[in-house]
């Protein structure tokens, strides 16, 4: 059925077909409205499932890692301060291995205060061990929160389903909503490996020594660092989970087919854009512009980036001679954290330094900053003769 | 020999002896019973066992007399603050070994 609804009620109605048992939130700007829904969607009988009331977003993410122990299938939505504020607690449901799924309502981080769009908030919980997907539209919003749980499940990683906060999250755009028996068919009842069992009294992620040690069975039982190198391991292997899940997707639903990184003219391009989120359909619209004026542009949408495709996003790279990242976060002191990780997969798949193009970082919309697609088109136009103004943060006016 | 055949990918506990590891290597003072003045042992019957009834870690022994496995007892010292006739001295493990070895 197709309906004209917010991207925030298409990550609820994601949220109700995934037949989450647990959902515990707070509400912040501009997540409010997504658990507002749910929580109306479950007071209505319409969703069977609990909606616990926190007094905080710490509180909202122990109460998800403590039903999912239980073997519960858990949600939770935050945004911004929300997330920062959860983030002890970010790190302790990847170490513990819980298949949670969060959307973040992507906005920018305090101080100043500021209750708009980028990418800041998400980004800095970048090295917690969760899968981060961002959805372009607001389909993919839906989509991708059906596939997150199915993702955490099968690897017992949580999940982080990012979204622009207001360019998606309080926009309305037409969107599939899927039936309910063909989610069933791709989503399976949650069978979590180890679930909590009072006759059956354990301790779950305590102090675990440095060392390996002797159990109480006799078997030689893991130190912190061999369960912190198992969820690297399977964070990379997730890599080829995330395309195995997008094609079982397709098959029933007839969406997907670009779960790690989505190309848009990039088969004969000589200068890719690179951009995460609603950013890159609106470069879409540029791109055109440029390609009509003869210069061979195309887009590389990052959908997965943690774990980091490192292999597809080369592969999409090579060939170009110039790339140019536009991000909506930054690793303070440095640059954008995706241009860094870009660089970073460069350098290690294309063995001839001569042959890798140039990479140039760009900053835009900080803060909900109005990205004009005129604004980019002039940048990416003055980009192409190398001569982006500095400090390349578009629109900034200092 | 590693642990990549481990049944959990996580850190899981069950009670029983050892599951925290060897942690009578935390310890920095010892818990020494004298059995002169033990309850249990004097009397030659199941009596009292305030140390074995308040460890923590439950390594004291409801036995005549009361035995603590050195293996795991931390050195926390409730038993020598709980038993009623002071007959638990919590001793210094250099000051034991010296003792012991010298």
């Amino acid at each position: 059925m197709h309906i004209i609804e917010t991207g925030n009620v298409a990550a609820a109605l994601g949220v109700k077909l995934a037949g989450v048992q647990v959902v515990a939130a707070y509400p912040i700007t501009p997540q409010t409205p997504l658990t507002e829904k749910l929580s109306e969607l479950i007071e209505a009988g319409e969703m069977d499932a609990r909606y616990v009331p926190v007094e905080s977003e710490h509180s909202a993410l122990a109460v998800c890692i403590g039903a999912s122990s239980a073997g519960a299938r858990s949600f939770t939505a935050t945004s911004a301060n929300g997330l920062l504020y959860m983030h002890e607690q970010v790190h302790w449901a990847a170490g513990a291995r819980l298949p949670i799924v969060m959307c973040v309502a992507n906005r920018a981080v305090g101080a100043p205060w500021n209750i708009w769009n980028d990418h800041q908030d998400s980004i800095s919980q970048r090295d917690t061990g969760w899968i981060q997907i961002y959805s372009c539209d607001h389909q993919q919003i839906i989509d991708d929160t059906l596939k997150a749980f199915r993702l955490a499940e099968t690897t017992s990683i949580p999940v982080m389903v990012c979204y622009d906060g207001y360019l998606l999250s309080h926009t309305y755009m037409p969107f599939e909503v899927p039936e309910q028996e063909k989610v069933e068919q791709f989503l399976p009842p949650f069978h979590p490996s180890y679930a909590l069992d009072p006759s059956s009294p354990a301790n779950l992620n305590t102090v675990t020594l440095p060392e390996i040690r002797t159990d109480v069975h006799g078997e030689m039982a893991h130190g912190y660092m061999e369960i912190r190198y198992l969820l690297q391991e399977d964070l990379r292997k997730a890599v080829q989970v995330v395309e195995e899940i997008d094609a079982a997707f397709q098959e029933i639903f007839g969406r997907g087919g670009a779960p790690l990184v989505e190309p848009y003219r990039c088969d004969d391009a000589e200068y890719v854009v690179v951009g995460m989120g609603s950013l890159t359909y609106q470069l879409w619209d540029v791109i055109e512009t440029l390609r009509t004026e003869g210069h061979k542009i195309g887009v590389l949408g990052v959908r997965l980036y943690r774990p980091f495709p490192d292999a597809a996003v080369a592969a999409a790279l090579r060939g170009a001679r110039g790339v140019f990242v536009m991000e909506k976060a930054l690793s303070y002191g440095y640059e954008g954290a995706l241009c860094s990780d870009l660089k970073s997969a460069l350098y290690d798949h294309i063995p001839d330094k001569s042959r890798a193009p140039f990479v140039k970082g760009l900053v835009a919309g900080i803060g909900g900053r109005e990205i004009r697609t005129a604004d980019l088109t002039d940048t990416l136009r003055s980009g192409l003769v190398g001569s982006i103004p500095e400090p390349g943060w578009i629109g900034i006016q200092l | 020999m590693g642990t990549r055949g481990y049944r959990y990918k996580t850190s899981h506990s069950l009670p029983g002896p050892g599951d925290g590891g060897n942690t009578g290597s935390w310890r920095v003072q010892r818990p020494v019973i004298d059995l002169t003045r033990c309850t249990p042992a004097k009397r030659g019957a199941e009596a009292c066992f305030a140390c074995w009834l308040y460890c923590p870690d439950v390594v004291v022994s409801r036995t005549i007399p009361p035995e603590i496995d050195y293996k795991y007892c931390k050195g926390c010292g409730i038993c020598a603050e709980e038993c009623p006739t002071k007959a638990i001295a919590m001793v210094d493990e250099s000051v034991y070994h010296e003792h012991v070895e010298g």
